[in-house]
């Protein structure tokens, strides 16, 4: 018997860490990814890093999104990372978006964020980098 | 093989999440792992939570989770979206009220796109439901999409299925349709704190009573999910059809009718990929545009193409 064709589709976690429950941009962006022909799991407002790294086992992501406006990205960020690695998964691929100013841009690529999109960048270019850098 | 089988039934969470992605992708490899799980599979009760969008089946899955954590049981969740019928893609939303478990490691949940399966599940929802089965939770509670009149294929994956039914939604002339309120084992009503409730139970009740004699007549249980109200009973009424099922005969009599389709539907899956592959895409294309030209009828062209199979 010959297989059928792989149905393989690209697993996306958008979450939103800390505090601030300003979700439209998560939103937008899983809108975007999903008219990209991602699945998406959104999980909502005010997660812990613990949640975020449980929920990306649990669903087998092949990528992890994080959301933030609060400004504490320095501070939880590196924790999301710290549970994945916790848990086996370094090798989801990382990005982020939110109000990130220029100068953390180097502390979050050390940490393994391969792009941080902030306000203004075109949902198209998110959904490009999804495609071309998930590993599938 | 790698030692991902191994790994899984040593309870390793991780491996159970990518054996259902495998599975999911129906790669190969994907039917591989299955055949080395599905023999530690059927021990689980299946549990489908069906009914309309934003009638509260993701709350009610998540409550009834909750009382079978009290009652120290372990729980394995899919929970259904749609997928976009344009682009395939898919917002998975359900764990948005499963939080309450997010960091519990006695509860796992998986969201699980549609992926243009009709009915309300999705094309491998049965290997999924095999493969938490044969990690060992207790019960496996599966969300449907939201369920319109139709879609009643949970009846044939879950043991136990349960319709949600939420005051304000019509009249009773509705509920004597036939399609989906006819697979239910339990009805509830949820957003029980909600006007009309108590008129809604009645209305079923009337409806229950027009069947036939000597049909099981399933209960009806009043809930309010979001505050975790009416919970125990309908753990109890599940308990209660479970013993049903077991005592009745009907639990192995509905796993060989489920057997039958599962088999059949991964038959007419693989037929139709020898079709595929006995005819190529140019000779396909000729041959539904004289069927889209009126030239020739569907049935014949059918047949015309099934014609071209090796016997």
């Amino acid at each position: 018997m010959t297989a059928a064709p792989s149905t393989t589709k690209i697993r996306v976690l958008i979450a939103k860490p800390g505090l601030d429950g300003h979700d439209r941009g998560a939103k937008v962006v899983a809108r975007a990814l999903r008219d990209g022909g991602c699945e998406v799991i959104y999980t909502g407002i005010r997660q812990t890093p613990e949640m975020i790294a449980e929920a990306a086992l649990q669903e087998d992501v092949d990528v992890v999104g994080l959301s933030i406006l609060s400004g504490a990205h320095l501070e939880l960020f590196p924790r999301v990372v710290d549970e994945l690695k916790k848990r086996g998964l370094d090798d989801v691929l990382l990005f982020c978006g939110g109000i990130i100013p220029e100068e953390d841009t180097g502390p979050l690529e050390a940490l393994g964020f391969q792009a941080i999109f902030r306000p203004g960048t075109n949902t198209q270019d998110i959904v490009k980098f999804v495609y071309e850098h998930a590993k599938k | 093989m790698d030692d991902l089988v191994e790994r899984f039934l040593s309870g390793d969470r991780r491996a159970l999440a990518r054996i259902i992605t495998r599975v999911e992708n129906e790669a190969p490899a994907g039917r591989d792992y299955l055949r080395h799980l599905f023999p530690h599979s059927g021990k689980t009760h299946t549990i489908g939570i069906t009914g309309g969008a934003g009638s509260g089946k993701s709350t009610l899955t998540s409550a009834l989770a909750a009382e079978y954590r009290r009652r120290g049981k372990t729980i394995g969740i899919v929970a259904v979206d749609p997928s976009s019928p344009f682009t395939h893609g898919a917002i998975l939303g359900d764990r948005i009220r499963m939080q309450e478990h997010a960091l519990d490691p006695g509860v796992y949940v998986r969201s699980m796109a549609s992926r243009g399966a009709l009915g309300g599940l999705a094309p491998t929802i049965d290997d999924v439901v095999a493969v938490l089965d044969a990690f060992g939770f207790d019960y496996v509670l599966i969300e449907t999409v939201g369920a319109g009149q139709d879609e009643v294929e949970i009846a044939g994956t879950a043991l136990t299925t349960v319709l949600v039914n939420n005051p304000g939604t019509g009249d009773d002339i509705q509920a004597l349709k036939a399609g989906i309120i006819e697979i239910a084992d339990i009805l509830v009503v949820n957003k029980a704190d909600h006007p009309g409730a108590d008129i809604l139970v009645s209305q079923l009740q009337a409806l229950l009573s027009l069947a036939p004699a000597g049909q099981r007549r399933p209960p009806i249980l009043k809930t309010t999910a979001t505050r975790g109200e009416g919970l125990d009973r309908l753990a109890d009424a599940i308990e209660e059809h479970r013993e049903h099922l077991e005592k009745s005969g009907e639990l192995a009599r509905s796993r060989a009718v489920d057997a039958r389709h599962q088999v059949l539907t991964i038959a007419r899956q693989i037929l139709l990929e020898r079709i595929r592959q006995s005819t190529s895409e140019a000779d396909l294309q000729a041959l539904v545009l004289r069927v889209a030209a009126r030239e020739l009828d569907p049935h014949s062209a059918a047949e015309e193409l099934t014609a071209a199979l090796p016997h």
